[in-house]
């Protein structure tokens, strides 16, 4: 269960990025952020970000043209 | 404020472009690189120092961009080096990359700039450009620091990434 939702839907490179990086500021270790996104370009962008940042990408997945992210706060 | 530890990884930008279209790649790149722990300075330079102004009035033009296609009507349209001849095309291709950019929620400028702000990117405006072109500092914003080549140089010789747009 996430810790909180951010909506990224409808946004285009590299919103989806910055406002993950907005929320995840305000969050603290070890809390799940869900991030839901449209940006198909988001798949490798958010595991780019994760692997860079060494916050942890818990799960990804999708459902029509939403994605679904699920980042531990490291 | 980042932490500039030893691992810190920086990164520099020469931003020498100001059309609309062009304000683009340094603004996204900088602002994501800081959105993944990268320390940012964009030094801003010739025709990129426009990007600094308080009032953002940014053009495109098709002139010199003979690659540049548009959308349109599930076609796309080339816009050939002759066009911005004639009065107005200029002004309307701005308009369509404007509705563009609304549409596919794309940031506008200012967005990307507020957010390289936020994020701490270090912003140079070139000080021999503000010379050259007779340019106020009083209308640039206030987050930036005015400095020349040398002020680059010194985080350039620092940094992991330095790139010229």
């Amino acid at each position: 269960m996430a810790d909180q939702v951010l909506d990224a839907k409808g946004l285009n490179c590299p919103l989806p990025i910055l406002k993950t990086k907005k929320a995840l500021k305000g969050m603290s270790s070890g809390q799940v952020l869900q991030v839901m996104a449209t940006d198909p370009g988001s798949i490798a962008d958010m595991t780019a970000f994760c692997n860079q940042t060494g916050n942890e990408l818990l799960s990804q997945s999708n459902e029509g043209d939403v994605y679904t992210f699920e980042i531990k706060v490291s | 404020m980042l932490d500039a530890g030893e691992n810190t990884k920086k990164m520099t930008i020469i931003v020498t472009k100001g059309t609309l279209d062009w304000a683009y790649p340094p603004f996204i790149l900088g602002t994501t690189a800081a959105a993944m722990d990268v320390e940012v300075t964009m030094f801003f330079t010739f025709y990129g120092l426009q990007l600094l102004k308080k009032d953002l009035d940014l053009k495109v033009s098709t002139l010199g961009n003979p690659a540049m296609q548009m959308p349109m009507g599930g076609m796309h349209m080339s816009m050939p080096n002759i066009m911005p001849m004639i009065p107005g095309v200029d002004r309307m291709t701005t308009t369509m990359m404007k509705n563009l950019i609304k549409k596919k929620g794309v940031a506008s400028i200012e967005e990307l700039r507020e957010a390289a702000i936020e994020s701490d990117v270090k912003m140079i405006g070139c000080q021999m450009t503000l010379d050259l072109f007779e340019l106020d500092r009083k209308d640039m914003i206030d987050e930036i620091q005015i400095g020349g080549a040398a002020t680059w140089m010194e985080e350039a010789a620092k940094s992991d990434i330095n790139l010229y747009i």
